[in-house]
């Protein structure tokens, strides 16, 4: 089955095109301190506000450091972001969604009920407020970020665990006196697991998202540390002057996210049993 | 809806107790200018005296009476702070839905009309766009464009300076333009989910057998898509418009301190950066309840447009 779908998934040349991609930014991330041409937090006062050119590639921001530098180290600060929030998101809901699915009752309509509060706040709202009472930083915001984007993936995981726990082989496997442990481990989640992979990847698009969204906002990753979503913060005061501020961040942004989406529909493509009848 | 309600303020006075030691010592520390009557509102606020299940006792009783206490920031009630905000927040939003409803279902259904189209490609390029670029940099590239480099648009307020001595048709026009930027903006995202969700409904109604039968019947075309397969199709897009209100409201921070629009957007993004709890609670409650009344209304508007929900209610 898994190497079907990779099978699959490589057929589809957006899905390569994303995945490289996705590479490449890992590769920018980890090897960062080699890749970048000048030290991103270094200071200089006569270089201020320089337009692109051969010395400063992305041109120079309001302190004269080097743009490019900067974005080469806030993809580290993206990917973190993106793939622990990604984890955060997929544990709770997995877990949560597991034992609404399988136990049922009341311990369902709780869970439930739970997921339906949650999902009521504007997210965004959310996270704002635990940021503005805690003090923001990398940490806090990607467990907020976690802990706000679990509810769809409770729901879906539930509705598996529905379906599946009618199924035979459930049935028997209860017969024969297995253990709910093992019933849950061994023969329900590895057959759930497929829907949650494809969410997982776009959740981690997602919460590159949120996370430039609230640097944009002086409430995500805090200055110097330098970040996607903070660069286009200040670039927004000097808009007027500097549009390579506003423009680069934003291109690195987009494209990653993009990257993690396109991924993510050839995932859920290949996922789909009503596309495998046509091949 | 009432355990919704219930859980809600659980989760809505929890955040604010996550604060690191008491809400006043942090505000003194922060603000050491802060008033003797703001620390007074504020003790009195959270009764730090009494054990914390007391204390969410008395903050929900004051908050079911719609006593939302008082700002830190300026002493007013946040009850008034939120109204004189909500009605621009609420405009914007009703705005960019009846927007996003216009443009998608129109293009969500002319792309299932013709899958594989050029049309449908571009669509599928527009919805990848959507979902995946953050919709402030795009109000950000759009002030550049035609704000400063054109300067076809105003860029930031919902009116220009002296817009009350204008007369009437000017002040409409004024209004309407510092809009169009953001209501489009805003729009964005939602357009992209819309339309893809409206293609895929479409598409899924019209393999259906009684599509099939109505076209072997020989009704005109326009009828089978639109009297048969549209009511079908749109049964879900109403859930989705349901579903996609805290999207927008939460959006509306964003947007709302971009282009300086004076909404409860805003307001929050204040209150957050000032740590001003009891505005910060107002808003989370009143933005959660204007999802609850948009899932509401949506639930009843499928109840209107199926009349399946209906006869299921009668046996």
């Amino acid at each position: 089955m898994f190497k079907l779908i990779i099978k699959r998934v490589l057929k589809d040349k957006l899905a390569i095109a994303g995945l490289t991609f996705i590479f490449i930014v890992f590769f920018i991330a980890i090897f960062a301190n080699n890749i970048a041409p000048y030290d991103p937090y270094k200071i200089n006062v006569y270089k201020v506000l320089e337009p692109p050119s051969k010395e400063h590639i992305l041109g120079t921001d309001e302190l004269g450091r080097d743009v490019l530098s900067r974005i080469i180290y806030g993809a580290r600060v993206s990917l973190k972001v993106g793939f622990i929030a990604m984890g955060i998101a997929i544990l709770t809901g997995t877990v949560l969604g597991l034992i609404a699915g399988y136990y049922g009752g009341f311990i369902d309509t709780i869970i439930m009920r739970f997921v339906d509060v949650m999902l009521a706040f504007p997210t965004l709202f959310l996270i704002l407020a635990v940021v503005a009472v805690l003090e923001p930083s990398i940490y806090i915001i990607m467990i907020v970020i976690g802990l706000t984007g679990w509810m769809d993936i409770a729901r879906l995981v539930r509705a598996e665990v529905l379906s599946l726990k009618e199924r035979e082989f459930v049935l028997a496997a209860r017969a024969i006196g297995a253990s709910s442990g093992r019933i849950i481990f061994k023969h329900i989640l590895p057959n759930a697991i497929y829907p949650v992979i494809v969410a997982a990847t776009f959740s981690v698009g997602g919460a590159i998202l949120i996370e430039s969204g609230l640097s944009f906002l002086g409430l995500g990753i805090q200055p110097p540390e330098p970040s996607w979503g903070g660069i286009l913060s200040i670039g927004k005061d000097y808009i007027t002057v500097a549009w390579w501020m506003s423009l680069f961040p934003g291109i690195a942004i987009f494209l990653t996210v993009l990257s993690f989406n396109l991924l993510g529909e050839a995932l859920r493509d290949a996922l789909d049993p009503k596309q495998w009848a046509e091949d | 809806m009432i355990p919704i309600l219930f859980g809600i303020t659980l989760i809505c006075f929890f955040v604010i107790n996550l604060a690191p030691g008491s809400p006043t010592s942090f505000t003194e520390e922060l603000s050491p200018k802060a008033s003797p009557e703001a620390m007074e509102a504020l003790k009195k606020l959270y009764g730090l005296d009494k054990p914390i299940h007391e204390r969410y006792l008395n903050w929900l009783r004051m908050v079911v009476t719609l006593d939302l206490g008082k700002s830190f920031v300026d002493g007013r009630a946040v009850k008034e702070k939120i109204k004189e905000r909500l009605p621009i927040t609420v405009t914007l939003n009703l705005i960019s839905l009846l927007l996003i409803l216009i443009v998608s279902i129109p293009i969500g259904v002319y792309s299932a009309l013709k899958p594989g189209s050029i049309f449908d490609r571009v669509l599928t390029v527009f919805v990848f766009t959507g979902f995946s670029i953050p919709t402030f940099w795009i109000a950000l590239l759009a002030m550049i464009v035609f704000g400063v480099n054109l300067g076809w648009l105003p860029i930031s307020g919902i009116q220009s300076i002296g817009a009350e001595t204008m007369p009437l048709h000017e002040r409409l026009l004024d209004w309407i333009k510092h809009l169009i930027l953001p209501v489009t903006i805003m729009s964005f995202a939602g357009l992209a989910g819309m339309s893809r969700y409206t293609r895929s409904s479409m598409l899924e109604v019209l393999r259906q057998d009684f599509i099939r039968t109505t076209r072997a019947k020989g009704l005109p075309e326009k009828v089978v898509i639109i009297r048969h397969a549209l009511r079908n199709a749109l049964l879900p897009v109403v859930t989705l418009l349901g579903l996609a209100i805290p999207g927008l409201i939460g959006g509306s921070v964003i947007f709302e301190s971009i282009f300086s629009i004076p909404g409860m957007g805003q307001l929050f993004y204040a209150s957050a950066m000032a740590r001003d709890y009891p505005t910060i609670m107002g808003i989370l409650i009143i933005g959660a309840l204007l999802t609850l009344i948009g899932n509401l209304l949506a639930d009843i508007a499928y109840f209107i447009v199926d009349p399946r929900i209906r006869v299921k209610r009668d046996v």
